[in-house]
């Protein structure tokens, strides 16, 4: 039976989750409305919320001065690349660990996540070395492995546990029908996995989308993503925060329009299990 | 024709197409207004130089350094020409890493550098990067705010001075500060500035055998300084304001002095982004009188990494980015005021410069004051104005630089900041086997 709850408790419960939904969303809500200032109304003091000279000026500075879509391509590649590639791995790498663990599963699965521990500059200098030995600095095969390999762990993890809420009966009769091993993955274990791949997918990609110590150190001029797409506009010796905003909007509009059509399938997912 | 000659044919193909492709510099660069221009401008170049290619890559500075650190110490390859500073290149030029500049071409006139900025840039008699622009550090100072307290500002002004006066103007029921300095810990941000200041104090980091010296009384008497003139006359907030903060501070009307880089004039006086445009006044950095005043010495300048594959092609485009001709092209396209300042005698010999640019004379005066080989009163054995010229200064630095910036917050007091600072230097320089 639903509890009882009170017209004034439904009312202030409402008003939190409002509250600090804006506060969430103000930092990205200032950014974009700062993207269409002037530099001198971006710094002003008190700063101006709505009423300003509203100007789309920064945005085609930002274009005139840097190629958006080969940075957004080079986003795209490495983002979607990097996910499905992992997906490929982990996928049957979390089978494996959810229905036939051994002793050592749990150790194997602490093992992959103690990787994510370490800062990522200490293997700066030769994760370095790698790419320029094998030439893969500045390409996007480079920057596609490297965030495969940083996020596989996540992956691994989230489809790990998606996976243990499937029963493994159903898979047994998939066998007992004459499924082979890649059949059962595929058309048995998938479908029924689908939402938390789904967003698993989804998460993802947003990771990979904003990584921005490996795609700055190991990229240069051709597969320079968005995030050396922002970091071309920050600046310690001058301000620029209009500049600064608008191609900060520009970079994160794809992103944020993905998340927010997918919002459903990403809840769903990331909920997937929650009730036992 | 045989499986050979076919394979043979091949490759002379693609060796031929390889010649007549044009070549492509990677220009590795930082996100300021003047290297902007220069983007923008380079047309002018390739126009003239059909078969050289130009890609960009443009940072925000500290992304910048570590990014070209990594490849010229991995010898990566990225990179055909780099923006580097007067820190990175004396010692990058004692690794290798750079190769000395000698083929400028007979018009590029190496005499006409500032010999300040000049000898930063050089060692071993070499240049071994050309400046692009430079500058050093000196008072902003509201003019309006001066007359309605009474004073006028000197044109060498000392500490005293400067302190009185930011006290007096100071009035904090209207957000009016007397001076606004940076407090922002970094080796680029507060230590800057506060390695300059207390050369004037007669302080410097290392005596000539390398021990630190925050243990002696000329930093006490800096860093005390500081600190009693930043609470009484500061923004609040002051250890967390870098070059920006106060830049923002000082635009909107709320500073009434600014001790800072040579650079911000152009952005203070220019009445598109600035609330106090036509009041800003300028002055040398203050001194103690003890024969060293407070200004620093920076040029962001173009090198070539050593084994660069087209260096005779980078060399060829540094001649026309630090050219004398580059800087009639920016006059003639953006007009006087926005030539890269602060590389060139025959700039500041220049009357519609002079005209142009009412900071001229200052900024000029500030750099040439500034000895990068002879920083400090007593006698040291590192380069560098507002920085040692040692890699580890980077990290040092830094650290150094958190401590004070906890003093200026009020977390430590002057004391406890030296005491640490100097076991903290003690430390590194002796694991890096400075101190035997």
């Amino acid at each position: 039976m639903a509890r009882n709850v009170s017209t004034q408790r439904k009312l202030v419960t409402t008003a939190v989750a409002w509250t600090i939904g804006i506060l969430i969303f103000f930092p990205i809500l200032w950014t974009f409305l700062t993207s269409f200032k002037t530099e001198a109304q971006a710094i002003a003091s008190p700063p101006a919320f709505l009423f300003f000279d509203w100007t789309t000026e920064n945005y085609f500075e930002v274009q005139s001065r840097s190629d958006y879509f080969k940075h957004f391509m080079n986003s795209v590649v490495i983002s979607f690349g990097s996910t499905l590639l992992g997906l490929l791995i982990a996928i049957p790498s979390a089978w494996a660990m959810a229905f036939s663990p051994t002793k050592r599963t749990k150790d194997v699965l602490m093992w992959m996540l103690s990787t994510k521990m370490m800062p990522p500059v200490g293997v700066l200098v030769p994760m370095y070395l790698i790419f320029r030995n094998t030439g893969l600095l500045d390409t996007r095969t480079g920057l596609v492995i490297v965030l495969t390999l940083i996020n596989l762990p996540i992956i691994i993890w989230m489809l790990y546990t998606y996976f243990k809420e499937i029963p493994g009966e159903i898979l047994e009769a998939a066998r007992m029908d004459g499924a082979s091993l890649a059949k059962e993955i595929i058309y048995v274990l998938t479908p029924m996995a689908i939402p938390g791949i789904a967003s698993t997918l989804l998460l993802n990609i947003i990771l990979a989308w904003n990584e921005a110590f490996w795609t700055l150190n190991l990229s240069a001029a051709k597969a320079a993503p968005l995030t050396a797409f922002i970091a071309s506009y920050s600046s310690p010796e001058g301000l620029f925060y209009a500049k600064l905003s608008a191609a900060s909007t520009m970079a994160i509009a794809p992103i944020l329009i993905l998340g927010w059509f997918s919002q459903k399938q990403l809840v769903r997912g990331l909920t997937f299990g929650a009730v036992k | 024709m045989n499986l050979r000659t076919f394979l043979l044919g091949t490759c002379s193909a693609v060796a031929l197409a390889g010649l007549a492709q044009a070549e492509t510099l990677t220009i590795a660069t930082v996100n300021n207004g003047d290297m902007i221009r220069m983007q923008k401008l380079a047309d002018d170049f390739t126009s003239k130089n059909p078969d050289i290619q130009l890609e960009w890559v443009t940072l925000e500075e500290n992304v910048l350094r570590q990014r070209v650190t990594t490849d010229i110490a991995t010898k990566g390859g990225q990179y055909d020409i780099m923006t580097i500073g007067t820190y990175e290149v004396p010692i990058w030029a004692k690794q290798g890493w750079l190769l000395p500049l000698d083929k400028l071409g007979p018009d590029y006139d190496v005499d006409d550098l500032l010999p300040a900025i000049r000898s930063g840039l050089t060692v071993d008699d070499k240049l071994y990067a050309a400046p692009f622009y430079g500058e050093s550090s000196m008072v902003m100072y509201r003019k309006d705010l001066f007359e309605k307290a009474g004073l006028t500002m000197p044109e060498a002004p000392n500490w005293e001075f400067i302190a009185d006066a930011a006290r007096k103007i100071t009035d904090k029921n209207n957000e009016i500060y007397g001076i606004c300095l940076r407090g922002k810990a970094g080796w680029g941000e507060n230590m800057a500035f506060l390695t300059a200041t207390a050369n004037a104090f007669g302080a410097r980091w290392f005596d000539e055998n390398w021990k630190p010296q925050f243990d002696q009384p000329e930093w006490k008497n800096a860093l005390d300084f500081y600190v009693k003139l930043m609470n009484d006359a500061g923004p609040p907030g002051a250890s967390s304001n870098g070059f920006n903060e106060n830049l923002a501070l000082f635009q909107t009307g709320k500073c009434g002095m600014w001790i800072d880089a040579t650079v911000a004039a152009s952005f203070v006086t220019n009445p598109h982004e600035s609330t106090v445009a036509d009041k800003v006044g300028f002055a040398l950095a203050p001194d103690t009188g003890l024969g060293k005043r407070g200004n620093w010495l920076w040029a962001w300048s173009l090198g070539i990494p050593a084994g660069s594959q087209k260096a005779d092609a980078a060399q060829k485009f540094i001649a026309w980015a630090t050219g004398k001709d580059y800087l009639k092209l920016v006059a003639e396209k953006e007009g006087w005021a926005n030539v890269p300042p602060g590389t060139r005698k025959s700039l500041y010999e220049n009357p519609e410069y002079q005209k142009a640019a009412p900071f001229a004379k200052m900024t000029l005066d500030s750099i040439n004051a500034a000895d990068p080989k002879n920083p400090a009163v007593k006698p040291v054995p590192y380069v560098g104005v507002q920085f040692v010229a040692i890699p580890e200064f980077q990290g040092l630095g830094t650290a150094v630089g958190q401590v004070f910036s906890a003093a200026l917050a009020g977390q430590m007091s002057v004391d406890q900041a030296l005491a640490s600072a100097q076991q903290l230097a003690t430390r590194e320089m002796t694991k890096a086997g400075y101190i035997k």
